[in-house]
């Protein structure tokens, strides 16, 4: 299965006309309706993963989508640590994609610091 | 008498001594009503501190722990290999910040008592501080540095120590909770029933934290330890912006007073995973565990009193523990006088991860009729201080 956006005229809620956005992601232009989390447009793009773990390098994506497990942290116009299933997707949002490498390893653990 | 020992309590301190009688050869029975580190030992912060304890014996049994962790640490890692999770100790030290001219003065005198009992302290200009945390707020009054503050992941270290314990042949038998004691004809104990039967053996040691009350009243003793609340902030990850244990120098105040009422203050702390934990509340208001969207809030804005720009981090998550508060300020260790059998090993406060091990190595040799290496009389139930306390008698 995979993500995708249901066409309007297909959808038995049968929605008002919808008002299409687009954001960037990483400089790569999606687009989507108003509406939706910044999670769904670029759910609907076809992306399952938008980022890898820190320490084995693993992908991640949307896993909880109601904003409890914080995997799907992005940056959205130059603020950081944005829970993209939260936010509302806003025409124009740049979005990139976050990294953080682990931080240093604890001084003991690598060999004495302080003495 | 028989050489064997029931540790109540698979938190950190029960974890450390069963793995400090295991390894002494005594044999060790821990159980507990839930898992390893289910309580309190999951619940905290996992400081190693010397720097909130003035001159006495609490401070005495922290620099008696101080000296054993980094030996301990090597030694766990080699038993349990590589592929144990890295218990994440760091002595990184600690930054005490007086944030108000009030309260320099204080932190600077409380300083030199602390040295004069042997603690590193070194007072520090603005620019030394701001060296070693250069996002710290710009109003401080007074900076004290205490290279011998530590840091360790308490769930893991709890995990690891109780693994060493049952590699050196301690028996652990979880969600098995203790509803009665067994007495001998004379009255001592010599046991503990659980719904999966009862276990008999020479002593039993309550190391049930917060909980230790109901566990000796269920054995025939009133013991006046009591639940203190405490919560945390987590921020999600970020690049290391706070290298050290950063605490307002009112966190001191607070841990030593006796006011159930609220109180907050500021600890900021870096963890190996990157996120930053925002500490520290105290409440008396028994194991309500609800959250608390004031005392969040009074975390969340006393945090940035140090550390201006975490207005602009997210907050992840937020937790809560209970700490083991004794009326007296000191940990109980030692045999109880009232009940032939019965010994404790509990009311740390806040302070159990740290003082776990030398808690545990007390423990041992006061068993075993070894010599300690700091007098143990302070720790013990029959001090004076808590005499008023001790209400109940064996039943």
């Amino acid at each position: 299965m995979s993500p995708r956006m249901l066409p309007a005229g297909d959808d038995p809620i049968r929605p008002a006309a919808t008002t299409p956005l687009a954001i960037t992601l990483d400089g790569e232009r999606l687009e989507g309706v108003a509406g939706q989390s910044i999670a769904g447009v670029i759910l609907a793009s076809g992306r399952l993963g938008f980022r890898r773990t820190s320490s084995a390098d693993r992908p991640r994506g949307i896993f909880c989508g109601i904003g409890v497990c914080f995997d799907c942290l992005v940056e959205v116009d130059g603020a950081r640590d944005v829970r993209a299933c939260q936010r509302r997707a806003v025409d124009g949002n740049v979005v990139v994609t976050q990294h953080d490498a682990l931080p240093v390893p604890p001084s003991s653990e690598r060999g004495a610091r302080n003495d | 008498m028989a050489n064997d020992v029931i540790v109540i309590g698979a938190g950190i301190i029960g974890a450390a001594c069963a793995r400090a009688l295991a390894v002494a050869g005594v044999q060790v029975t821990v159980v507990d009503r839930g898992t390893t580190a289910s309580g309190t030992s999951a619940a905290c912060e996992g400081n190693l501190l010397v720097s909130d304890k003035g001159p006495g014996h609490e401070l005495q049994l922290a620099q008696y722990a101080s000296s054993l962790w980094d030996g301990t640490v090597a030694r766990l890692r080699e038993e349990l290999g590589r592929g144990f999770p890295s218990l994440e100790f760091d002595r990184k030290g600690g930054l005490v910040v007086a944030t108000t001219a009030a309260g320099a003065g204080p932190l600077l005198d409380f300083a030199a008592l602390q040295r004069g009992a042997g603690v590193e302290a070194r007072v520090l200009d603005a620019a030394e501080a701001r060296e070693l945390e250069p996002d710290l707020t710009d109003s401080f009054q007074a900076a004290v540095f205490y290279p011998e503050d530590a840091q360790v992941q308490p769930a893991i270290a709890t995990d690891a120590l109780m693994a060493s314990a049952q590699q050196h042949g301690a028996r652990l038998l979880e969600n098995a909770p203790v509803t009665g004691g067994i007495r001998d004809s004379s009255g001592a104990l010599v046991g503990v029933q659980t719904p999966q039967g009862p276990l008999r053996a020479a002593r039993v040691l309550i190391a049930a934290g917060p909980w230790s009350g109901e566990v000796a009243e269920l054995l025939g003793v009133a013991l006046p330890v009591r639940p203190r609340r405490g919560e945390l902030l987590v921020t999600s990850r970020m690049p290391h912006r706070i290298f050290h244990k950063v605490y307002d120098g009112d966190y001191v105040g607070a841990v030593g007073s006796d006011a159930g009422d609220l109180q907050v203050s500021s600890v900021v702390e870096s963890t190996a995973a990157g996120t930053v934990l925002i500490g520290s509340s105290r409440q008396q208001k028994g194991f309500d565990s609800r959250l608390e969207v004031e005392v969040l809030g009074q975390l969340a804005a006393k945090a940035l009193r140090l550390f201006p720009f975490l207005a602009g981090a997210q907050v992840m998550r937020s937790y809560g523990g209970f700490r083991p508060f004794m009326p007296d300020h000191l940990p109980l260790i030692g045999e109880d006088p009232r009940l032939p059998g019965l010994w404790h090993a509990t009311g740390h406060e806040g302070a159990g991860i740290g003082l776990s091990l030398a808690t545990a190595e007390l423990v041992r040799d006061l068993m075993l009729g070894a010599p300690t290496r700091i007098d143990a009389a302070p720790f013990q139930a029959s001090r004076a201080s808590l005499l008023p306390h001790l209400t109940g008698v064996a039943a």
